[in-house]
């Protein structure tokens, strides 16, 4: 199975032309013109690292380019400096040949450089009008009052243009993410943008929405906008960018069109290694049933819920951002309170109030933010591993140092985590190391049931790859594990069994055998299923 | 149907049930005191709350940037007994010229708050915590802790509140004065706008330009200006200064935005519902020995009107965060 190994390759089943020959032509080559920005020698250091190293970027006008890197491969600091945000150590930007000096995001935005960002940073509780005219509200020229009917009237113009089905005076808070991104687009034209950035735009859209968007990508592209594009997913490249760059270790590695290129050889540029085997073979043992959930509901949230999870098991929870998979498993381990359902564990019912009755249970939660729920920035590798077993560490109160290193140095080597020591705060490791430690963390309390949330969210492939070799050892020794995870190579190389969820039902169950991604996409979009649970 | 807000919106409106509950107050209190609804006490009540609209409007710049000054009583302190002592001192300055150096003496202070905050990096609790209790000591040293009482104001200083225009009182006049120029620059200023954008997402405001400097320094130099204000007119309205003018009032403006709907996080929030906030305090602050509950009581219910108020907002926001999901889940 070619598309497997291969693993990165997202959604594969609803684009066939990318299956086929992972080769898309898409539309006639735009002719070799002047570059509109071109990015000559950049150099960004900071403090101790050399962040961007001698890049180069040369986009032109009606072109989507793909900027292509693994996490920490410079991607982020060339946009921050695109837009003014930081300066860089040496280098140049040429925009139409001559040399651009982007001192703030005002100079980024005068020169028509406007970048939609991955976290929309929008004003929520501002209007839709407001959002868009903010930092250059249109004025009336004699009295420099602010001119709102003029505001609203383009504004309402530019959302009518991109054939958006938005009121101009709707609160942000209240529009979808895929709304909020198509507002941000309309904030990029309203600055006359020339050159609009796209970061992960598609991270967090549903597939219909992903198709909204990328219509109006085609449609600045014909209005002659050069568009960067920063994806992770190789469909979207192929599908949607005719010129890519990829950056390594802020370090240009190359460049070519996407019509020449194929996965494999853009893989290999990003990692400097081919990737043939991404995760790991295992022999699969389950044994008997551990823990059983039936009817589990929370109102607003996700109802009617039932699974069974096995002794060895790698369960994989599978589903479009919202469609309740977290919520599930929030509530299973005590953090939320069920509205109905019941947990059993071994046979019998159990009562999960909190997060310490589930781990008297033996249950160990990696939850999805770990920055914001795992790791504590502020405390050392050792006392975040220690961390859920202070108890049991400790008499009288009083912490035994000797058990703590102790344990740190056993889990802490076996997650093979990077650091100058145990002692050094969890702040001054990379994001793949901080996943390691709070692995580590949860590894070291010996649970029976291990439920990870997007344990590979953002962090690099060797790290990913590592972790994926620690999932499948602890299934190999007995160990059950939930994995929940948006990545659908992730799901389909690491479950044994899949649960797709869609809207707070649980909408189809494949076994391994029979799970690809056709059927897995079609049951998380809420399409006719094709398992056995509906 | 665009731009035309329909009854839904305005019933969903903080302002709308504000009035409501404002219609109800007044009712309750006529119920056990018929004269308490006359024009004449009205009036009364809204001279009274001037001062309160003022400061809470001031305030209100600030809480919306995600602050909050704590200040505001012991600048009102500080310029009242300045301008007072400078009034006694050249009683043949006229009253405008000793009304402006409050004013200024406000501003100058509100700026060295803006100042610590914007540059020192100071949050700004501490900063205001620290300058409150500075700004109130200094009074105590001005005045070597002597009052300065009605007998040694001039009449041009007492007239400045107490004066009429059209049968309004001047004090009057000074609070719509203020509130219009504030509802202008929050509504149609750059600025004020940048203000919202200040409070409702930091960085996004830093991305589209919004010096966080620039707009830091305006909403203290604001709160101090009218606190400034406040100050002169506190003390020529009750023709005296006292080292104590104006303790704990910062609890009161507080109190005002919060009840008209402010969020305390920054980003949300408007004048209009301020100034009904703050006429809500004002309303309860007169009705008290009018429905006979003791003067004493005045503190503690002032404090369980902020928290009641704070606990509605909050709990308007999480159900209004369910309604949506559970909308997406329909």
């Amino acid at each position: 199975m070619p598309t497997r190994a291969s693993g990165l390759l997202l959604f594969q089943g609803t684009r066939p032309a990318a299956r086929r020959g992972l080769r898309v032509p898409i539309h006639k080559e735009p002719a070799l013109s002047q570059p509109l920005l071109e990015v000559k020698h950049l150099t960004k250091y900071f403090p101790g690292i050399k962040a961007l190293d001698g890049v180069h970027l040369t986009i032109r006008s009606g072109e989507v380019h793909a900027l292509i890197g693994e996490n920490g491969a410079g991607k982020s600091t060339l946009v921050k400096i695109l837009t003014g945000v930081y300066f860089p150590t040496q280098g140049e930007v040429l925009y139409e040949g001559s040399p651009l000096v982007l001192r703030n995001a005002i100079d980024a935005q005068k020169a028509g450089i406007a970048a939609i960002h991955q976290e929309a940073s929008m004003f929520p509780e501002l209007s839709v009008t407001e959002n868009i005219y903010m930092g250059h509200h249109l004025t009336h020229p004699k009295t420099g009052r602010i001119d709102w009917r003029k505001m609203r009237t383009e504004t309402q113009k530019l959302l009518d243009e991109l054939e958006l089905d938005i009121d101009s005076n709707t609160l942000v808070k209240n529009l979808g993410v895929a709304q909020r991104h198509m507002v941000e687009i309309a904030k990029a034209l309203s600055l006359h943008a020339k050159v609009v950035i796209m970061d992960e735009p598609t991270s967090a859209l549903s597939l219909r929405e992903v198709e909204d968007l990328y219509k109006i990508v085609r449609r600045l592209r014909a209005d002659g906008k050069a568009i960067i594009f920063i994806s992770h997913k190789f469909d979207e490249i192929f599908e949607i960018c005719d010129y890519y760059t990829v950056l390594r270790d802020g370090k240009y590695i190359g460049e070519g069109k996407v019509s020449e290129a194929s996965i494999d050889s853009i893989v290999r540029m990003m990692v400097g290694r081919s990737l043939d085997q991404m995760y790991p073979k295992r022999n699969i043992n389950s044994g008997r049933t551990i823990l059983s959930v039936k009817g589990l509901s929370q109102l607003g949230y996700f109802s009617n819920v039932s699974f069974d999870l096995h002794e060895g098991e790698i369960l994989g929870f599978f589903g479009l951002v919202g469609a309740g998979r977290s919520e599930v498993m929030r509530t299973i381990f005590g953090i939320d309170r069920k509205t109905a359902g019941t947990i059993s564990l071994d046979g019998k019912e159990i009562q999960i109030r909190c997060p310490s009755d589930a781990m008297a249970h033996g249950m160990a939660f990696v939850p999805e933010d770990r920055q914001e729920q795992g790791v504590i920035l502020e405390m050392s590798i050792a006392k975040n591993i220690t961390l859920p077993q202070i108890n049991p560490i400790s008499r009288f109160g009083i912490l035994n140092r000797k058990k703590e290193k102790s344990i740190t140095e056993t889990y802490g080597s076996k997650m093979e985590i990077r650091a100058a020591g145990w002692q050094v705060d969890a702040d001054t490791l990379s994001g793949g190391n901080q996943q390691k430690v709070v692995l580590a963390k949860w590894l070291a309390t010996n649970p029976r049931i291990l439920i990870l949330d997007e344990p590979t969210k953002g962090i690099d492939v060797a790290t990913k790859a590592a972790v994926h070799q620690f999932i499948s050892d602890m299934a190999s020794k007995g160990l059950a594990v939930i994995l929940i995870s948006s990545e659908l190579p992730e799901v389909l190389g690491m479950a044994d069994r899949i649960m797709v969820m869609h809207e707070g039902f649980l909408q189809a169950e494949f076994s391994r055998e029979e799970a690809d991604s056709d059927k897995v996409i079609r049951a998380a979009t809420g399409n006719a299923s094709g398992g056995g649970v509906a | 149907m665009k731009g035309i807000p329909s009854f839904g919106k305005i019933k969903q409106r903080r302002e709308t049930s504000l009035v409501f509950l404002i219609l109800l107050l007044l009712l309750v209190v006529t119920l056990r005191s018929p004269g308490f609804v006359s024009i004449k006490n009205l009036q009364r009540i809204i001279n009274d709350t001037s001062i309160l609209v003022m400061v809470s409007l001031g305030q209100f710049f600030v809480i919306l940037a995600g602050g909050i000054d704590l200040s505001v009583g012991s600048i009102i302190g500080f310029s009242g007994m300045a301008a007072s002592m400078l009034n006694e001192a050249q009683p043949t300055l006229p009253a405008f010229v000793v009304l402006l150096v409050g004013v200024l003496i406000g501003t100058a202070f509100g700026a060295l708050n803006g100042a610590l905050v914007a540059f020192g990096k100071v949050p700004p609790i501490i900063t205001t915590l620290g300058t409150m209790s500075i700004f109130r000591g200094i009074t105590f040293v001005l005045s070597k802790g002597q009052w300065v009482t009605a007998h040694e104001m001039t009449e041009a200083y007492m007239l400045l509140p107490h004066g009429n225009f059209l049968g309004i009182s001047n004090l009057i006049w000074w609070g719509v004065l203020v509130s219009t120029v504030l509802y202008y620059v929050s509504r149609f200023t750059r600025s004020g706008r940048e203000v919202f954008a200040i409070g409702g997402n930091k960085t996004a405001a830093k991305f589209v330009g919004v010096s966080e400097r620039k707009i830091t320094m305006m909403i203290f130099t604001i709160s101090g200006m009218v606190s400034g204000l406040a100050g002169v007119m506190w003390t020529a309205r009750y023709a005296a200064a006292v080292n104590e003018t104006a303790t704990g009032f910062e609890l009161q403006t507080v109190a005002a935005c919060v009840i008209g709907g402010v969020s305390i996080a920054g980003g949300s929030g408007a004048v209009s519902g301020v100034i009904l906030g703050a006429l809500f305090m004002g309303i309860i602050n007169n009705a008290l020995p009018v429905i006979n509950l003791s003067p004493f009581l005045q503190l503690f219910i002032q404090g369980a009107i902020v928290l009641f108020a704070m606990l509605i907002n909050t709990l308007s926001e999480v159900r209004r965060g369910k309604k949506l999901l559970q909308e997406r889940l329909a």
